[in-house]
């Protein structure tokens, strides 16, 4: 072993050690950190799968259509089946944490902002997690720009209230919300209680007249509909209009002269197992996603709280809560409110006047980070990865450059306005959303394909630009 | 971002400090340009385009001769088809 390696390990098992002594510690405080340590672990878990699988939303769509490459688009396929047949299970059984969104095209619109957003930034939001875990600047500075626009977009009005339809408005006041939170104010709590929660919140469980908690409901409403038969098709017309061609190349080179519908089953099979660190990472973060929801339901039980709020205020810790006594806490693998709470209370700690929004007053709350659950979750999520990194020889530090710095800045931008509009991002928006079940999902996935085609068509324009003044200088 | 012909029938694409989609769009730009035969020698630092940059020699039919990894850094030697 040479210093290097030694190095890295020594690194390596210090980031291992810090969660490890803040988990004893946190536990030793008092029994109700636990909560906290079981979000960093799962979070631990998301950052080295993410990193080792090279797993990132984005490039599933932006690489079939950049570079024709459907491997990261089998792999979160995979990991949506195993994530939504472990939620079945966990469904069934009553101890979900999953609430359905509503539904409406404002998701696609949502998609569309967000996935031009991360082709943009890069990666996605979870993305961007593990790649600043692996040393990237760019990555780090996507984070950033996202939560500080979340942050200033969430209690936002001025100039924007005069965005608002007068129906939102309308319907917003006469929501009834309390006065503090001022919901006629604030182009976001006008979207939200005036246009958003007026939408129906429909399941495929619901579809067919079930409940999402009956066995029937989960597994053939939620997973069979809602999740097998649609990543089934949307696999089949991936193999057909970027993998079979080559595959049948392969194949002729080897003899064959018809393709039959084995061969095909065989071809398509081969698409699924092409990346196998890609297909490993989607089966372990797939269940990983689901245990989360299991041990936290569970934890809920244990200490009789339906949020981790209520355990803080019970230790006295009421700083920062909403007026219902609660703060983010999603229960499963959530990215983005975290990362805008975190800016949230720093701008707060600067005296901007932020809990006054149904996002942060109403909802979510602005916790200090140190016990922010969520966030601790995407911390560990950055530490997994560069425990992860560090092990393989992949981190290193990247200074991003100026180019690169505009396109993280404008990404982490877009990104941030989408994932309001979507009340979630890549993770919450899609990837949960359809895996429980909630019809809202595949609809921001199918944005998040339209604006991860608007995005790359922008950086084949870009590329091509700058690339014909480097062969018209290389004498090609 | 730095092209440039080595020698003959070899050159070099320096996309270090690049994220993704970058690295794997001008890999394919690099190799659409040269002839079938020739060498693109690409040096990166984004892991994960090297999984994009792989599958998509596999699907292309081009060859990665030489794989070199030091720190983070990556050189592929790829063979067009």
């Amino acid at each position: 072993m040479d210093n290097g390696e030694r190095k890295r390990q020594l690194w390596a098992l210090g980031i291992l050690g810090f969660f490890g002594v803040l988990s004893i510690g946190a536990y030793a405080v008092n029994e109700y950190f636990l909560y906290i340590a079981v979000y960093i672990w799962f979070g631990f878990i998301y950052g080295m799968c993410l990193q080792y699988g090279r797993f990132c939303f984005s490039s599933a769509f932006r690489d079939l259509f950049a570079v024709g490459v459907p491997r990261m688009f089998v792999g979160i396929m995979i990991a949506t089946v195993l994530f939504a047949a472990v939620g079945a299970f966990v469904s069934a059984t009553g101890m979900s944490t999953f609430h359905a969104a509503p539904t409406s095209l404002h998701a696609v619109v949502a998609g569309i902002v967000f996935g031009v957003g991360m082709v943009f930034a890069g990666g996605c939001a979870s993305g961007s997690l593990y790649k600043t875990g692996e040393g990237n600047g760019s990555a780090l500075l996507v984070v950033l720009s996202l939560s500080t626009t979340i942050a200033l977009f969430a209690p936002a009005g001025g100039f924007l209230n005069k965005l608002v339809p007068q129906s939102w408005h309308e319907s917003a006041v006469a929501k009834g919300l309390p006065e503090t939170i001022n919901a006629g104010d604030g182009w976001l709590d006008q979207y939200l209680a005036g246009f958003i929660w007026d939408q129906p919140i429909i399941t495929y469980a619901g579809m067919f007249g079930l409940s999402d908690q009956s066995v029937a409901g989960a597994f053939f409403g939620n997973l069979l509909v809602g999740v097998i038969i649609p990543a089934a098709i949307l696999l089949v017309i991936v193999y057909i209009f970027w993998s079979r061609r080559s595959y049948i190349n392969k194949q002729k080179k080897q003899g064959l002269t018809r393709m039959t519908f084995k061969n095909e089953a065989a071809g398509y099979w081969t698409m699924i197992l092409a990346s196998k660190r890609t297909a490993i990472a989607g089966l372990i973060l797939g269940i990983a996603a689901g245990l989360q929801m299991f041990v936290i339901q569970g934890l809920r039980i244990k200490f009789g709280a339906k949020n981790v709020g209520t355990l803080f205020e019970r230790l006295g810790y009421d700083s920062g809560l909403s007026v219902n006594g609660t703060v983010f806490d999603p229960g499963y693998w959530y990215v983005t409110t975290q990362e805008g709470q975190w800016m949230g209370w720093v701008f707060g700690k600067f005296g901007a006047e932020n809990m006054d929004n149904i996002y942060f007053g109403f909802a979510n709350g602005i916790p200090n980070p140190l016990i922010n659950a969520p966030g601790w979750m995407s911390i560990a999520l950055i530490g997994g990865a560069a425990v992860m990194a560090l092990l393989h020889n992949e981190f290193k530090f990247k200074k991003p450059t100026l180019e690169l710095a505009t396109w993280a800045i404008i990404g982490g931008i877009l990104m941030g306005i989408g994932s309001r509009l979507g009340l979630g991002c890549n993770v919450g928006a899609f990837f949960v959303r359809v895996s429980q079940g909630d019809a809202s999902g595949w609809l921001f996935g199918l944005g998040m394909i339209a604006g991860a085609y608007i995005g790359v068509k922008f950086f084949n324009w870009w590329t091509a630009r700058k690339m014909e003044k480097e062969f018209a200088g290389a004498e090609i | 971002m730095k092209f440039e012909k080595k020698s003959e029938g070899v050159y070099m694409l320096d996309v270090k400090g690049y994220v993704c989609p970058h690295p794997q769009i001008y890999t394919k730009k690099a190799l659409a340009k040269v002839q079938s035969g020739e060498v693109v020698e690409v040096v990166f630092d984004n892991p994960s385009s090297g999984e994009s940059i792989a599958t998509m020699c596999d699907n292309t039919g081009d060859e990665i001769v030489e794989k070199k990894e030091e720190g983070g850094q990556f050189v592929w030697d790829i063979k067009k088809a």
